[in-house]
This record gives C-alpha cells, sequence and structure tokens, in this order.
C-alpha cells in the first residue's frame, strides 16, 4: 500500500516552566492510503500533538513528517494553511461549527478559503450535505440540529476540500453510543469510497470499531496491530 | 485565495451579527466626523461671507474716513470719527493721484422718510454722481442724477431696496414723492440689491445729491466743505497700496500731520479683507482641530470593541485557521471589519455633518460651503483611523495559535 503518511523519529518538545516535556519522544510509523485507522491512547499520551503535527496545526521539534510527499516540518504558515485547506478534513469533538451560519454556509467555509466561485461551492456543499444524509437540512443553523446532525455537517465540511484525509479527534465524545456509532459507520462508508480516515480517541470500544490500531503512552508507540474483527 | 466579495460580505455579516454594537462602535466614528465636517463648513462659510461682504462694498476700493488710524489701520467704523477733517478740496486733489479712476465725496445723515403713508427710518448718503462707480452701485431702474443737478442741491433721491420695500410695497416708486425733514423730494432711481455686508444692510440706504444733504439734511449746522467719506477707486488691484501710500501723504501734506497726528485714515479694503480672512481661516482650523479629536476618541472606541471581538471569537479564528485561513485572512477579514466600520461611521457621519452645518449656517445666516475635497478628506481620514486602530487587533487575531484558539472555551 502506499504510504500517505510516512512518520520518522519525530520529536515534539513543550517547555512547561523549567521543565521540558517530551510530548513526542521519537515516532516512527506510516499509514497508507485508503487506511481507515485509530491512534488510541489516555491523555497525555501524545496523541493528541501528533493529530496536531498530521494535520499541520503545529510542527515537529525534529524528525520528519512527510505527508503525501510533502515535509510538513518544513512548511510556512502560508503553505501550512494551504496544507490543512486542501490536504487535511478536520473533524472536531465539539463539532466546531459556526453558530450564525447555515448547515451550507459552514459546509462552504474551507472553500471559501480556497477561493472557490460561490455557486460551485454552493452546489458542491448541497451534495456533500446529501452525502452525510442531511439533504433536507441545509438551511438550519447548528443550533436547530442534533448533535450527531452537527457532527454530519462537520463531516460534509471536512471533505468539502477533497482532501486526503480525514483526521477525527474524538469525533464521538459529544455523543451518545448509538449515534457515535452512526458517525463511525460514516466514516466506515466514506473509507470504502476511498478516503483515508484516522480517528483520534481515547475510547477502545472507538478504536475498535476501525481497521487498525496504533496505541500510544508517554509520547511513544506501544503498540500497533489490525482489528481482525472489523477487516473481517 | 480567498475571494475579495467573500471577505467583504464576510466582515459585513460579522458587523450585522451585532448591529447594536456595530452601530454604538460606529456612533465614535460619525460624532467625530460630522463634527469636523460641520465645524469646517461652518468656517468655510464665515469665510466666505466676510470676503463676499467686504467685496461688496465695492472692488479697487480704498475709503478715507476721518480720525486717527487704529492698530495698522484695520478700523471698520467707516465713517466715523469725531471731528469732520475731510473737505471737498481733499477729494479734488485726490483726484489728481495717479491710477485713481474715481473719487466720490459723501456726507451721511440719517433721517425719517415718509411716502405713500408709511414711514422708515434709513441712512442718506449725499453723494456725486461718481459714487455709484467707485462703490460699485448698479440703477436698477430709473436714472442717477448728473453732476449739475447735484451741484443744483436738486431735491431728487434713488432708493436702495430695503427702503423700496418698506416704503412702496406695491408699486413702482420712479416719480413718487417722498418727505425728508419736512422737504419734498422725487425718486428717480432705484438701486440694485448687494446684500448684507455683515450685520449691516447695505440696501437699507437713500442716495441724494451731496449738496442737497449738505445744505438741507445733515450739514446744517456744520462747515459747508466737509464730508463724512471718501471713497477712491483705483484702477487696477495692483496699484492699491500705492495709490493709498501717495493718498496718505498727500491728505498728510494738505493737513499738515506728519503720519504720527494724521487726522485721517486711508483705508485699504483688500487689507483688511485679508486680515479678515485670516482670522476667520484660523478659526476654521482650530475648530476642524478640537473636532478631529472626537474621532480620535472614535477610534479608540473601535479597536476597543475590535479586541473584544476578537476575544469572543478566539474559537472561530482557531477554527477558520485550521480549515486554511491563512494569517492574512484572518489580518484581513478583522481589518476589514474595522475599516468597514470607520467608513460607515465616516459616510454617516459626513451625512450628518452637512446636515448640521447646513442647519447652522441657516440659522447664523452665512453660506454653506461643502467642498467635496473636505468630504472626500473627511471619509478618508475616517477609513485612516479604522486602518490605524483596526490594525493591532486584527494582529493579534492573525498571531492566535490555532491548537491555542480551539481549546479555548
Amino acid at each position: 500500500m502506499e504510504a500517505l503518511i510516512a512518520a520518522e523519529q519525530l520529536v515534539k518538545l513543550y517547555q512547561m516552566g523549567e521543565e521540558t516535556v517530551h510530548a513526542l519522544d521519537g515516532v516512527s510509523f506510516t499509514i497508507g492510503r485508503g487506511e481507515y485507522c485509530a491512534i488510541i491512547g489516555p491523555s497525555g499520551s501524545g496523541k493528541s500533538t501528533l493529530m496536531n503535527l498530521i494535520g499541520g496545526l503545529d510542527t515537529p521539534t525534529s524528525g520528519r513528517l512527510i505527508i503525501d510527499g510533502a515535509d510538513v516540518g518544513e512548511m510556512a504558515d502560508q503553505n501550512l494553511a494551504q496544507f490543512r485547506n486542501s490536504m487535511v478534513g478536520f473533524v472536531f469533538q465539539s463539532f466546531n461549527l459556526l453558530a450564525r451560519q447555515t448547515a451550507l454556509e459552514n459546509v462552504e467555509l474551507p472553500m471559501i478559503y480556497a477561493g472557490i466561485d460561490p455557486r460551485e461551492r454552493k452546489e458542491r456543499a448541497a451534495e456533500l450535505l446529501a452525502r452525510v444524509g442531511l439533504g433536507s437540512r441545509m438551511g438550519h443553523r447548528p443550533t436547530q440540529l442534533s448533535g450527531g446532525q452537527q457532527q454530519r455537517v462537520a463531516i460534509a465540511r471536512a471533505l468539502a476540500g477533497r482532501p486526503a484525509l480525514l483526521l477525527a479527534d474524538e469525533p464521538t465524545g459529544a455523543l451518545d453510543t448509538h449515534t457515535g456509532e452512526e458517525i463511525l459507520q460514516l466514516f466506515a462508508d466514506l473509507n470504502k469510497e476511498g478516503a483515508t480516515v484516522v480517528v483520534v480517541t481515547h475510547d477502545p470500544e472507538v478504536a475498535a470499531l476501525t481497521k487498525r490500531t496504533i496505541e500510544m503512552r508517554d509520547g511513544r508507540i506501544v503498540g500497533d496491530h489490525m482489528n481482525e474483527s472489523v477487516a473481517a | 485565495m480567498i475571494r475579495t466579495s467573500d471577505l467583504v460580505g464576510g466582515a459585513l455579516r460579522a458587523l450585522q451579527a451585532n448591529p447594536m454594537r456595530s452601530a454604538l462602535t460606529a456612533l465614535g466614528v460619525i460624532i467625530g466626523v460630522s463634527s469636523v465636517v460641520a465645524m469646517v463648513a461652518l468656517g468655510s462659510g464665515a469665510q466666505l461671507q466676510v470676503e463676499r461682504s467686504i467685496n461688496s462694498l465695492g472692488s479697487n476700493l480704498l475709503i478715507v474716513v476721518p480720525g486717527a488710524a487704529q492698530s495698522g489701520g484695520v478700523r471698520f467704523a467707516v465713517g466715523g470719527g469725531g471731528r469732520d477733517t475731510l473737505t471737498l478740496a481733499d477729494a479734488e486733489a485726490i483726484a489728481q493721484v495717479e491710477g485713481v479712476t474715481a473719487v466720490a465725496p459723501s456726507q451721511r445723515g440719517a433721517a425719517q422718510i415718509v411716502a405713500n403713508g408709511l414711514n422708515w427710518n434709513t441712512q442718506i448718503q449725499g453723494v456725486t454722481p461718481a459714487y455709484i462707480t467707485a462703490r460699485d452701485w448698479q440703477v436698477a431702474s430709473g436714472r442717477m442724477f448728473d453732476d449739475t443737478e447735484e451741484r443744483q442741491a436738486r431735491k431728487e433721491v434713488l432708493l436702495g431696496q430695503t427702503v423700496v420695500t418698506n416704503l412702496f410695497p406695491n408699486m413702482d416708486p420712479i416719480g413718487q414723492t417722498i418727505r425728508i425733514s419736512g422737504g419734498a423730494y422725487e425718486v428717480i432711481g432705484v438701486l440694485a440689491s448687494k446684500g448684507q455686508s455683515g450685520f449691516q444692510d447695505q440696501d437699507d440706504i437713500v442716495l441724494a445729491p451731496l449738496t442737497t444733504v449738505k445744505r438741507r439734511i445733515s450739514g446744517r449746522n456744520g462747515r459747508a466743505d466737509t464730508v463724512s467719506q471718501i471713497s477712491i477707486k483705483a484702477a487696477s488691484g495692483d496699484e492699491l497700496d500705492r495709490i493709498q501710500e501717495d493718498v496718505t501723504e498727500l491728505l498728510g501734506q494738505r493737513h499738515h500731520t506728519n503720519g504720527d497726528n494724521d487726522d485721517f485714515t486711508v483705508q485699504n479694503l483688500a487689507s483688511i479683507a485679508q486680515t479678515a480672512q485670516q482670522t476667520t481661516q484660523v478659526f476654521t482650523y482650530l475648530l476642524g482641530g478640537i473636532s478631529a479629536v472626537s474621532l480620535l476618541v472614535g477610534g479608540i472606541g473601535i479597536m476597543n470593541i475590535m479586541l473584544v471581538s476578537v476575544t469572543e471569537r478566539t474559537r472561530e479564528i482557531g477554527l477558520r485557521k485550521a480549515l486554511g485561513a491563512r494569517q492574512a485572512d484572518i489580518l484581513h477579514q478583522f481589518g476589514l471589519e474595522a475599516i468597514t466600520l470607520s467608513v460607515a461611521g465616516g459616510v454617516v457621519g459626513l451625512l450628518l455633518g452637512i446636515l448640521g452645518a447646513w442647519g447652522m449656517t441657516t440659522l447664523f445666516n452665512l453660506p454653506l460651503v461643502i467642498s467635496p475635497l473636505n468630504a472626500a478628506l473627511a471619509i478618508g481620514f475616517a477609513g485612516l483611523v479604522g486602518v490605524v486602530f483596526g490594525a493591532y487587533p486584527a494582529w493579534r487575531a492573525a498571531q492566535l495559535d490555532p491548537i491555542e484558539a480551539l481549546r479555548r472555551e
């Protein structure tokens, strides 16, 4: 399988007062194109730091992180912004929708920064909302939608820039179990259609619903295995 | 790259989201710009008014009045002074000065006029025919008396428009008879209107032959050959200063004075106009400057609200960055919000300022002067206030770390 993400000896240090924290302490792995995988670990394990690096929100202290052939560590702000816009689709635990805008406008947002023509992006946003099952709720504002529906809007928004990678941070954390399973099923469906999906979570049950689990602890990878039940 | 239309649309939407707050923030700029516009317009109006009223007295005009000069020759009490020191012979001598085209001695008097069953209190100027040339009067209808009639002390008068309005409201006064101090005078002409000069209505005037006034109306107690004023018209404005000096020297010789004890004053209206203009201009700058301070305060209000807005929308900024907004995009977004507020405030302020200027100039009876340049400057300055005071909040927003920003509740 062709590697979409290749990390070599990734190190990320934070200065917390006098103390230096090794958030990532030499992490190496690859994630192939078309994978559906979970990064799991307790809080402080470095999984959020890793997610920020993969998402282009932060740069590593040392080591190399190649995503889709590009070295993220070498990028300046402008290139990182473009990388986030076109390469990564973020899905957050708390949805992070703009409260004053409709579902459709929220999905349009990344395409605005890509400079896409208004008519074209409205069409695409409508298609995406239909894809996540919200075709009839495009004009609703986030407050008029349930948590699961809001997360679906967020997923449609993440897909808007046709990213190489869907990056979800505790996507089910704010949802009940049933709705959470529906969201993970949506990820599985999108993965079947070809999307690479990485879910960051502390919940083993969530991780178990993906195809591969990378387990982290204290800034290192302590486990990496395929989830047979789903793969089968 | 984000489209400009989306950037502008985004700024407008963000401002619409908090209409009350946006309006109050813009209010600071509105007050600042409107007061600058109103004050500058008022000052310019006053300036124009001074200029007009001095010009309406007559162009290329020197006026000689009795009495000593005060503070550099600037004295507005035309025709004042206690003793009658100017004579007809002085006027004849002045006429010989090079560059002088008309010399008009005049004697002022005041009288109650009765005509047509109405009466009116006005000033009567005893003049020679040259007076209308020297003081730029036009005869609207009828005619001016000639030199012969003047010498013969004919009982003929020309009326100013105000006098006509008050004594002959519904009829042509030409050929009618008016009574002044018991004597009957024939109206032979009507003067064209000149309008206000300062607080004085120039049209509230009656012109009569100088000899007539001296003998019958005002000069009966004094010497027969004195006059209260001599008007001198120069061929061109360039020679006014030279003629002023020549006339001063000539009269000094005639009156045996040496400059320090002159019993007359030669007033140059052009230099009086200049001084008056400079004074009103200083006032215009002063008023405009004080108003500009309120615009500054408006700018600080914008900065304050923008900082609050950046803090409130930290999470939104983090999200926008995660979705691909560059630092420049965030900088432009917030900068544009500030500029939109200030320019919108500037436009509303300009309109209110024009309205205010219109109200004040109407109240004070001044011309309304709104120069397009000043209007453009006011809006440009408001925009500049937005740029200057919006820059720091926008920069703060652009510098936010997306990870920190997204974590913020």
